[in-house]
């Protein structure tokens, strides 16, 4: 036996069975064993092998799934990483616009003045609209040759922009649509964290003199510093695991520029049957998520009572 | 997306897979892979009448094929003749993109939830049946009487894998040459006679340029590049691969002599340049196109616009030989868990019944695979289709190869990046090259072919 010593002088709080904080997250436990932790790990075993679901043998190949990536002569070598440059373009330049413009908006709408609420909507109420939707639209949108956006510069006078057709435009439509669809998100959740933060510090620093710019700099922003963290980091997230627009607008296009990993992984899994090399792919690219995650989150930490002392003395 | 030989049959504003059916593909995959550990007997009987008659129980038959254009309702109706001519049978039809249809396959019938029957393309067949997902149809064949004289030979030799029969080609689906006759007519041009050979086309061209109208828009994504490219790489004497279906062959001189005259397209101002998904329809559709090559699936899409001006022949001889791309649409029969013996002999009877109403399928904007339906006055009636038809015996296919298509997708890369002015295109075709090579080699490893 293992039970712990009994403390007599003190009754324990545990109030039922040892297993009823199990039995309360067993309904979660189960969907997530079902649908995360046994796909993980099912994906891990299929990355170690030359996986075709169908085919009789499915020979195990150990980490030759993942040296191939590493490997320039293999066949998903130029593949997978023109595929992971793209991703990496599109999050590069889409994070920094997504991280600041709806903070912009969410500090201009945070004041209070008439229309307040409807303006809130307009700005969320693309991202009600899924990516089909917004992609096909788009591509008409945009078409170099027939679409209203250059029928519109040329009334102008402009010359018309190959906007899906050549580079660098394809990058500049695919992040234009993108921060244009999901821009109301953030905006919702930074307005949530406007919010939070106490007014009373803004009637401080106003008392202390401090400017608009200042107290932005002092007030606001140290105040949404987890709100922040959250941003950057699911922004990241879901910028690396842009699919759709670039499926649908350019399909990948001009060459394979606009190739994202995920539409290699898709068309590798897929579309070639090659499930063991894209469970590799896919792997390498959560783990790749995970580092800028972890960075993410610690260089935006919440700063230790260390260096507030130092700043206070 | 998937470089799967994809979905001839779409319509022009295809929207690709959303995210829900690329999740549901994903959710079926992961279904299907936690029970292909326990796939067990599948039924791989050949036996029976071939599909004659049907004497058994009561059954219910699932038909799975992309067509999502014109053609959709035409099998639908012959579904339903079907089924008020055969009480014990029911069929019901689903019909979904190609690229989902390619993906979601496999999954369903090792999950039991796919078709009893199916249209596979020409150059997909020889995956599906080296993937173990068919089941032989020698005997539907046998009792439908059909024979190698009756098909296009290629066409025809397709249908076999290892030996055995896996599909009964239903139609061919070649490339036409439409064009607007509103704009030949305002440009002095005789609709009447549009050009058929390179040099009068050229000058065609170069008339419409006069006009202020980019010609022939040349599109640089496989619907309808693709086939236009592989249609002219066969036209000036190339390949798209060696006799042996081991190397990619479309960087030789003829494939970029091809590549170049669409190129030379663009720079001349036949073209417009940046042309996108669809745009080289929609264009001819808008009166800015005179000319494109397109698929006969498109004779429907354009029927539908009412006042438009419309005509189409067989595609010009721009190259040395006449040449056309087509593909074909084949019925199979596929092996799956829980399938009944009954269900087998009831898919049998529907494939040798739709297979025997050719002409009315070529309503639907197709051409009669079989020779004797195409030479019916019930398909002569049909103008626009049988004036693609003309080209029958020129018509080119895909290799059939397993894996074949993940090798012509390179080739649609090429097209992309020379038609939009990024690569020249003798690089474009031998970097393809290139990549296709290796893809072919490890596809020999994996299909032991």
């Amino acid at each position: 036996m293992t039970a712990p010593p009994r403390r007599p002088l003190r009754r324990p709080l545990r109030r039922g069975a040892w297993w009823t904080p199990y039995a309360f997250l067993a309904p979660f436990l189960a969907i997530f064993g079902t649908f995360v932790v046994f796909p993980a790990v099912r994906g891990l075993w299929m990355s170690l092998h030359d996986w075709d679901f169908l085919m009789p043998s499915k020979p195990f190949v150990g980490l030759g799934n993942y040296a191939d990536l590493f490997d320039p002569a293999s066949v998903v070598f130029e593949r997978f990483w023109d595929g992971m440059s793209a991703t990496g373009t599109f999050v590069l330049a889409s994070v920094p616009v997504l991280v600041s413009l709806p903070l912009l908006l969410a500090m201009a709408l945070n004041r209070r003045f008439p229309g307040r609420t409807f303006l809130r909507a307009v700005v969320f109420l693309p991202y009600v609209l899924g990516v089909a939707v917004v992609g096909v639209l788009f591509r008409f949108v945009l078409d170099p040759n027939l679409g209203i956006l250059n029928h519109l510069l040329q009334a102008t006078g402009l010359d018309p922009v190959p906007w899906l057709t050549a580079q660098p435009w394809a990058w500049v439509s695919l992040v234009g649509v993108t921060v244009w669809w999901t821009l109301g998100f953030n905006m919702i959740i930074y307005l949530a964290g406007l919010q939070d933060v106490p007014a009373e510090l803004y009637d401080a620093a106003k008392v202390d003199g401090a400017s608009a710019r200042q107290r932005f700099r002092h007030v606001t922003l140290p105040g949404l510093r987890p709100v922040l963290a959250f941003v950057l980091t699911m922004t990241v997230l879901a910028s690396a695991n842009m699919f759709g627009q670039a499926d649908l607008m350019t399909s990948g296009g001009p060459g394979t520029s606009t190739k994202t990993a995920l539409m290699v992984i898709l068309e590798t899994g897929l579309g070639q049957y090659k499930m063991g090399a894209a469970a590799a792919m896919g792997y390498l690219l959560s783990i790749g998520l995970g580092i800028v995650s972890v960075v993410n989150f610690v260089a935006l930490r919440e700063r230790g009572p260390r260096r507030r002392a130092r700043r206070a003395s | 997306m998937s470089q799967t030989p994809l979905t001839p049959d779409r319509t022009p504003a295809r929207p690709g897979p959303s995210r829900r059916n690329v999740l549901a593909g994903l959710g079926a995959l992961g279904a299907a892979v936690t029970l292909a550990a326990c796939t067990g007997g599948s039924p791989t009987s050949s036996t029976g009448g071939g599909g004659a008659t049907y004497a058994g129980g009561k059954v219910d038959l699932a038909f799975w094929n992309g067509f999502t254009g014109g053609d959709g309702p035409v099998m639908q109706d012959l579904v339903d003749r079907f089924n008020a001519a055969h009480e014990t049978i029911t069929v019901k039809m689903t019909t979904m993109e190609w690229a989902d249809f390619h993906a979601k396959l496999p999954a369903a019938l090792t999950s039991g939830q796919g078709p009893h029957v199916a249209i596979q393309h020409l150059d997909s067949l020889p995956t599906s049946a080296a993937r173990g997902l068919l089941l032989p149809l020698d005997d539907v064949a046998d009792e439908l009487g059909i024979t190698a004289d009756d098909f296009i030979r290629t066409v025809w030799d397709a249908g076999i894998y290892g030996g055995a029969r896996y599909g009964i080609p239903l139609d061919v689906h070649p490339l036409g040459f439409f064009f607007n006759t509103a704009v030949l007519a305002g440009a002095g041009l005789d609709p009447a006679a549009p050009p058929m050979a390179r040099a009068e086309y050229e000058a065609a061209l170069d008339t419409l340029l006069g006009r202020g109208v980019a010609g022939h828009w040349m599109s640089p994504h496989t619907f309808t590049g693709g086939q236009t490219l592989q249609s002219l790489i066969w036209q000036f004497g190339g390949d798209l691969f060696d006799a042996e279906g081991a190397t990619a062959a479309w960087a030789r001189d003829e494939g970029v002599e091809a590549l170049s005259w669409m190129v030379d397209a663009v720079h001349k101002g036949w073209s417009a340049r940046d042309v996108g998904q669809d745009a080289d329809l929609i264009a001819l559709q808008n009166g800015q196109a005179a000319f494109n090559w397109n698929g006969i699936w498109s004779i429907n899409t354009l029927d539908q616009i009412g006042g438009l001006e419309w005509d189409v022949r067989r595609l010009p001889r721009i190259g040395s030989v006449d040449a056309a791309w087509a593909g074909s649409h084949n019925f199979v029969l596929t092996k799956q868990r829980g399938t009944s013996d009954d269900q087998l002999e009831a898919a049998r009877t529907f494939i040798n019944w739709v297979s025997q109403q050719s002409a009315a399928w070529a309503v639907g904007g197709q051409v009669p695979a079989r020779l004797s339906a195409r030479d019916s006055a019930e398909f002569a009636a049909l103008a626009p289709q049988s004036a693609i038809a003309e080209q029958a015996e020129d018509l080119r296919f895909v290799p059939s190869i397993p894996g074949i298509g993940d090798a012509v997708g390179e080739l649609y890369t090429a097209l992309n990046e020379a038609v939009l002015l990024t690569k020249d295109p003798a690089t474009a075709l031998a970097d393809a090259a290139a990549r296709a090579d290796k893809v072919l080699a490890d596809n020999r490893d994996r299909y032991g072919a």
